[in-house]
């Protein structure tokens, strides 16, 4: 991927309220992530942030409030899911599991032929992957496969780029490498939102993020949100659904 | 020469014989790679479920118009469709699943069915219905399972690549390119134009069969979505082929015969496929690496 030759608009949230599954899951969320920002939602579990990611990929319909996506399209926004929601098992080749990448660009019908498979195998490369093109991507490991979704990702060429848990349950190798290429991203003028677990990680890498508890506790630079006192809050709201699955 | 009489000479001398092969291949043609999505989407059950929804509108037909092809498969899938719909619209706006709404539809349906055929016909032609007569199929039935097979993998042709997206990672196709729900329900009017087609020749109870077993067993053989679709389409045909001379020279009922085959089949390919089967997992020869 290169440089972004278009502005990359705001996506601006007012008083956004989702729930799922009938719970709600995230309260009267007001805020905006600039253009080209590279922001982590960190918070409990059950905090809602998958689902807020969810609803500003459009998968999910919010019950109040709005996300303003500013003139963006479905083909500006890339949506990587947490590993566990897809099949590992499906019978699809590496190469073709990339390409899928290329779907909103070409459609049911058009060849997949010269440039667009340099392209793909251009993007396995950039995840270190080269030479796994005809393996089964049910044959690799979690981190072999997180690369192949980021591969993915690289070919939507998306100016908004979503990351559900990206690290989770990989290789410590393929984390830092994979981190590699999202401060890529982030340095060629795309907006970046990661769900993140790893704090320390964060602390790191992320010049923004937004603690959430369902409502959210704290909106802006890491060192300001990330403080003893904010993560007790949260901590503390979310003790308090002593039902929360 | 006795060999050509126990293999070939049936469907020389007999044209119920050929037609009931022609039969098989277009059924196999069309159930075939269908199948093979099914197996991929965990749909199998909803398979089975779909396959019972048939009955009653084909049972109604059967009430107004008498034993006519066109009118039961017409009514067959009007009621299979009405059934699909019913259960997504209900899965769509309430908590409960698809599958299990999917089962209370087709019970009714079921129950409806069975109603309607025993309180007018008499039980020859509930069982007529529930089992089919492969051996009984003339040109137009022929024609009819022909044109469906030909539709199916037309339509598979041009809605592959989101279909095997859905399969593989629903999230992605909605996150692109909005609904999958569009083709989700393209496919499931495919599954119950198919088990029209087959239940003329072998009835709504088994005319899954040949759509679910050869497709299961496939996933033993083979790792790609077109190799799977390919040999499930040359095993549900060898099914046929096997299952009408086992049924010709044992006198033997075609439909169960034919199932049957397509079973040793799936049960041989799981004893002795090339994946993951028991075979593999347990006598392993030299490991190599793809």
């Amino acid at each position: 991927m290169n440089a972004l030759s278009l502005p990359v608009p705001a996506i601006e949230l007012e008083d956004l309220t989702v729930a799922y599954d009938r719970e709600p899951a995230v309260h009267h969320l007001t805020g905006s992530f600039a253009p080209g920002s590279l922001t982590a939602i960190v918070g409990p579990n059950g905090a809602g942030k998958s689902t807020l990611l969810k609803t500003i990929a459009g998968l999910i319909a919010p019950d109040e409030g709005t996300v303003r996506m500013n003139g963006l399209t479905r083909r500006g926004v890339a949506y990587l899911p947490q590993l566990a929601e897809i099949d590992r098992s499906f019978p699809i080749d590496v190469i073709d599991a990339v390409s899928l990448g290329l779907w909103a660009e070409i459609g049911l019908f058009a060849t997949i032929t010269g440039g667009l498979t340099a392209r793909a195998e251009a993007a396995l490369g950039a995840v270190g992957l080269k030479g796994f093109e005809n393996r089964q991507v049910g044959s690799l490991s979690a981190g072999q496969f997180q690369r192949v979704l980021f591969a993915r990702l690289m070919l939507q060429d998306a100016s908004v780029i979503l990351l559900d848990e990206p690290f989770a349950a990989i290789d410590e190798r393929t984390a830092a490498e994979l981190m590699d290429l999202v401060d890529r991203w982030h340095g060629e003028g795309r907006t970046v939102i990661a769900v993140l677990h790893d704090i320390e990680r964060v602390r790191a890498a992320f010049p923004d993020v937004l603690l959430l508890a369902r409502e959210p506790v704290a909106w802006g630079p890491a060192g300001d949100v990330l403080t003893p006192e904010n993560l007790r809050r949260a901590r503390y709201i979310s003790d308090g659904w002593s039902d929360a699955a | 020469m006795m060999l050509y009489a126990a293999l070939i000479e049936p469907f020389v001398e007999y044209g119920f014989m050929r037609r009931a092969l022609v039969a098989c291949l277009a059924l196999a043609l069309g159930a075939g790679p269908v199948g093979t999505f099914l197996v991929l989407r965990r749909m199998s059950l909803m398979g089975d479920a779909m396959g019972h929804a048939i009955l009653p509108g084909a049972a109604i037909a059967f009430l107004v118009a008498g034993l006519s092809l066109w009118a039961m498969s017409l009514g067959g899938f009007i009621a299979g469709l009405t059934v699909v719909l019913l259960a997504g619209i209900v899965s769509r706006v309430t908590a409960l699943r698809e599958d299990a709404s999917l089962a209370g539809f087709y019970l009714i349906s079921l129950a409806l069915g069975v109603l309607i055929v025993s309180m007018r016909g008499s039980s020859v032609d509930l069982l007529h219905v529930l089992f089919g007569t492969i051996l009984s199929v003339d040109d137009a039935a022929l024609l009819l399972v022909a044109a469906i097979a030909s539709l199916t993998l037309v339509t598979l042709a041009v809605i592959y690549r989101p279909l095997v997206i859905e399969c593989f990672d629903p999230a992605f196709l909605r996150a692109t390119t909005g609904g999958g729900t569009l083709w989700h329900f393209i496919f499931l009017t495919l599954v119950v134009l198919n088990l029209v087609a087959g239940f003329q020749a072998l009835g709504t109870l088994m005319a899954l069969g040949l759509m679910m077993l050869p497709a299961a067993a496939a996933r033993f053989w083979a790792g790609a979505v077109w190799s799977l679709a390919a040999l499930s389409i040359a095993m549900a045909f060898a099914s046929g082929l096997i299952g009408l001379l086992i049924s010709y020279n044992f006198s033997l009922p075609s439909g169960p015969s034919i199932i049957l085959t397509a079973g040793g089949f799936y049960l041989g390919s799981i004893l002795l496929g090339t994946r993951d089967s028991l075979r593999t997992r347990y006598f392993p020869r030299a490991h190599f690496h793809e």
